[in-house]
């Protein structure tokens, strides 16, 4: 237990801070694409063969894409238990929202073609549809709420609350500003969906797929820089007062403000203008490979743009996590939201051991996997794959 | 916190849990039998196993789906439903989870695409581990979710720490090395292994009442039947010794399982059946097997086994005990850095039954303003229902007794009888084909049930572990629970017959190419031909 005593509980409150990013980064640079591909279905494949064309380029990696999804909702239980309880049941109905999606999308890539009506497709096609594009934008409709704050408080007890009826606690989600993120969020997803297509499929399927991208990437790119100007002179930022960084976990603890803007963090750590830059680098020269109709860089550049995107807004809300307008002094953060000291450690090891085992047998299996889906390669094993 | 939140979060969970769990045994068993012909296919090159393996595999597939978007469910519903658990527990709880995530979810989530599509990307061998790598982390899962669950049921490793209102770990190790987690798993993935054996046998058994792919329904009779019956016998030793590890960590579970009301002289009869009647604290017309118990629950003829009784007023002073702990803990709270060393001494002290304090939150805001009625009734509060525990018990292990027959009768006639299977048996085989599911939510039943009042024994009241969500929110998810997966359900099965009645894919040329050279092998003696198709090739008959 030598390491143990070498890593302070502030560092590996850090760490798993970071962790949480990366796991959400990977959620979006995997599953992102199959979200993407989900909305573009109906709009990028016309024929039966064409969907199908669709669906099998992701069909045989959905499935690993999504557990990026499960674990992210393990880690966050495990690394940050209040942020998991407070988030989950807060967003209550949304979260409901979200898990009939995750739900139903799985359901619908497996049984859409094991049947032959076209009825039964169709209806899977825009279960397919929605399987992908309302989690898009609610992800996105979920982070803007978290910029703007959560109407919760914690008891001394801390147990989360909420007051308000459900409906409103519904509907309040849809506040402008977090509408706008989750435009953002969703036609980011779509970009990189159709950059996916563009690697993946060929004719027809792949051009639409070009051009729709194209049009998603700009308004990706023109509402982040609206919402940047938004953050600088709309939305309220948090503060946190002194904090022992190495404290129990206990939101109630430290002394949060509200004052000044999110954006006073590029003040204080000017580095961090890296991850908005990488965004919007990222989103350009996506848009420039699918109008020049470059493949593998291009969907390289669309992940570098969404890791830019997601990245900026935890660089700019650190050290807070999970704000609450209600309750200032209830926001979670860095600093007061983990695991105890013993429990991140136990799972930075674990998570050091398998996380190069999972990164180098994903990449054996899209090797495996490598090259287009044609029209043929569908007709041909018509009983075997989606 | 309106207790109807709480009985309706309960009534989702157990929905959604069993929901899930009818879909968990099958892909835990299953994976393993297919890659089992698998393996065979790949050590005989016999094109029959790669269409055993091809056509389990796509049942496999029908199912497994179910099972990954319902257990989605599962992660999210701590948070959703139950987020003072989350909180209190997470330090511990969360980890396993996790873990199951990273070690198995992946592993299995990531192959399983490639078993389905990469029969013509891979080599045998490779598609073969593949095959086996699916299997591996559909089990690992179940390993790290038992955890999770077995520290519920007995709470080792933690303690309380009164800055952080909630419980931390003190020990992976104890947390990993359970023994109730370690039981548990073998048990429940055995019980997974019966699943899949009798599914693969009911479903041959339909065949061959057909008269179709009897090549291949004879194969997999043969691989389920073998592998069914280690199984079966498994499920038996390892419930067994659940029922062991039950006597000193949950003694109310299991006094409750047994109708226990009183204490008896050791060694304890054992209830065959009777009826528990809670009101009264007695059993009707209950029929003793004297010994019995004692023998089962202590592995002694002299150790005693508790009556509910007994175990009532252990829980009385438990809560008193614990109202110590919690007197202290309000102390530490009101003034965090300034209280004297001994009033934190007092808390650890008392710590351990801090939980049964919290029971009384059902009655009064403030457990020390508790009365003795209310203590009384707090108290009272631990047992569990016993009738329901008493019945699904005995049909449990009943079903698992029986399921050690059949799986013996099928293994020695495919073993010793030239696979010669009596018309009666092949009915049986098909009638039987829900009994397995019907045994495994009851000893989930059993589990989670017998657990009550606890979310986590002895540590978290249930009553205290839900969100703050109003009645309206859990109606609205319920309704949506139920009708999606209701409709889910319907085309589950109506997908699992069309491929049932389907029957295997017959990979015509390969087959034709494997009997052209193995040609002079496999005359059969009265002078036909080597089989030319395999669902009519039957050299027994």
């Amino acid at each position: 237990m030598i390491l143990y005593e070498l890593i302070d509980f502030d560092t590996l409150r850090v760490i798993w801070w970071a962790l949480l990013g990366v796991l959400l980064i990977g959620f979006a640079l995997t599953d992102g694409f199959d979200m993407g591909v989900g909305a573009l279905l109906p709009f990028v494949a016309k024929t039966d063969v064409e969907r199908r064309v669709v669906i099998n380029t992701v069909g045989p990696v959905w499935e690993g894409n999504q557990v990026w999804f499960i674990l992210g909702g393990g880690a966050i239980f495990a690394a940050w238990p209040p942020l998991y309880a407070v988030s989950f049941s807060g967003f209550y109905l949304a979260m409901f929202v979200v898990l009939a999606a995750f739900i139903v999308r799985p359901v619908a890539f497996k049984y859409r073609s094991k049947r032959d009506s076209a009825t039964w497709r169709n209806s899977w096609d825009w279960a397919l549809f929605a399987g992908g594009a309302v989690p898009a934008l609610l992800f996105g409709v979920a982070v803007g709420n978290v910029l703007l704050g959560v109407p919760f408080y914690l008891t001394e007890d801390l147990m989360p609350m909420y007051p308000g009826n459900f409906a409103s606690k519904f509907v309040g989600l849809l506040r402008p500003f977090a509408v706008l993120a989750g435009i953002v969020s969703f036609a980011m997803l779509l970009m990189h969906g159709a950059a996916w297509l563009n690697l993946k499929s060929e004719g027809l399927v792949a051009e639409r797929a070009r051009s729709i991208g194209q049009k998603a990437g700009i308004v990706a790119m023109v509402g982040y820089a609206i919402a940047g100007l938004w953050l600088m002179i709309g939305v309220q930022g948090f503060a946190l007062g002194e904090v022992a960084a190495n404290g129990p976990s206990n939101p109630l603890y430290s002394d949060v403000s509200r004052d000044g803007s999110w954006l006073a963090a590029y003040g204080a750590r000017p580095w961090i203008v890296i991850a908005p830059i990488m965004g919007f680098v990222g989103m350009a020269l996506t848009l420039r490979g699918l109008s020049a109709g470059r493949e593998v860089s291009t969907l390289l550049w669309s992940k570098l743009g969404i890791t830019g995107v997601i990245s900026s807004v935890g660089l700019t809300m650190f050290p807070f996590i999970l704000p609450s307008t209600l309750d200032p002094k209830s926001s979670l953060t860095v600093w007061d939201a983990s695991s105890s000291h013993q429990t991140l450690f136990i799972m930075l090891v674990v998570t050091a051991i398998f996380m190069p085992l999972i990164l180098a047998y994903t990449a054996w299996v899209y090797k495996v996997l490598w090259g287009k889906v044609t029209e043929a390669d569908v007709t041909h094993n018509s009983d075997t794959v989606y | 916190m309106e207790l109807d939140v709480v009985e309706l979060s309960r009534l989702q969970f157990a929905m959604t849990a069993m929901y899930h769990f009818l879909f968990v045994p099958l892909t835990l068993g299953l994976s393993i039998l297919v890659a089992i012909m698998e393996t065979v296919y790949v050590m005989t090159n016999r094109p029959i196993w790669r269409q055993m393996t091809k056509f389990w595999g796509t049942l496999f597939g029908i199912n497994f789906v179910l099972g990954v978007a319902t257990g989605i469910t599962m992660e999210f519903q701590f948070g959703m439903n139950w987020s003072y658990y989350s909180h209190y527990v997470g330090d511990i709880f969360g980890a396993p989870l996790a873990i199951e995530g990273l070690m198995a979810f992946f592993l299995e989530a990531t192959f399983v695409g490639l078993f389905f599509f990469g029969w013509d990307k891979l080599s045998k061998v490779q598609h073969m581990v593949v095959a086996w790598l699916v299997a591996i982390g559909s089990n690992f899962s179940a390993l790290w979710i038992l955890i999770a669950n077995g520290w519920m049921q007995n709470p080792v490793g933690a303690a309380f720490n009164p800055d952080t209102m909630r419980m931390e770990m003190t020990s992976f190790a104890e947390v990993l090395f359970n023994e109730v987690a370690q039981a548990k798993f073998v048990h429940t993935v055995s019980a997974g292994y019966v699943t899949a054996s009798v599914f693969v046998l009911g479903v041959s058994a339909l065949y061959l009442i057909q008269s179709r792919h009897k090549d291949l329904a004879r194969r997999s009779i043969a691989v389920a039947s073998a592998f069914g019956l280690a199984s079966a016998l498994s499920v038996v030793v390892l419930g067994d010794e659940s029922g062991y590890s039950a006597s000193h960590t949950q003694k109310m579970k299991l006094a409750a399982i047994e109708a226990m009301w009183h204490t008896e002289p050791a060694p304890a009869s054992f209830t065959l059946v009777g009826f528990p009647d809670q009101e009264t604290r007695e059993t009707h017309y209950a029929v003793h097997l004297p010994w019995a118990m004692g023998l089962i629950g202590t592995r002694s003829l002299t150790e005693e086994i508790p009556g509910i009784n007994e175990l009532v007023e252990e829980a009385e002073h438990k809560i008193r005990d614990g109202l110590i702990a919690y007197d202290a803990l309000m102390t530490i709270r009101a003034d965090r850095t300034g209280v004297a060393p001994e009033i934190r001494e007092t808390f650890e002290a008392h710590s351990a039954n801090l939980g049964y304090a919290m029971l009384l939150k059902r009655y009064v805001d403030d457990p020390r303003d508790a009365t003795e009625a209310q203590i009384k009734m707090a108290a009272d509060d631990t047992v569990p229902g016993v009738a329901p525990l008493f019945w699904a018990f005995r049909i449990m292990v009943g079903l698992g007794f029986a399921f050690i027959g059949v799986m013996a009768f099928f293994f020695v006639r495919a073993s010793f009888y030239n696979m010669q299977f009596p018309r009666w048996s092949l009915y049986a085989a098909v009638a039987i084909i829900p009994a397995p599911w019907i045994a495994a939510e009851l000893g989930w039943f059993v589990a989670e049930f017998g657990r009550q009042p606890w979310t986590v024994d002895g540590v978290l009241p249930t009553a205290l572990s839900a969100s703050h969500l109003s009645v309206m929110d859990l109606l609205i998810t319920l309704a949506g629970f139920v009708t999606f997966y209701s409709i889910l359900f319907v085309i589950e099965i109506s997908l699992m017959v069309k491929y049932i009645r389907k029957g295997p894919y017959l990979d015509v040329a390969e087959t034709e190419a494997w009997q052209a050279r193995h040609e002079h092998r496999l005359r059969t003696h009265d002078g036909q031909g080597p089989f030319a198709r395999a669902d009519v090739a039957n050299p027994a008959e």
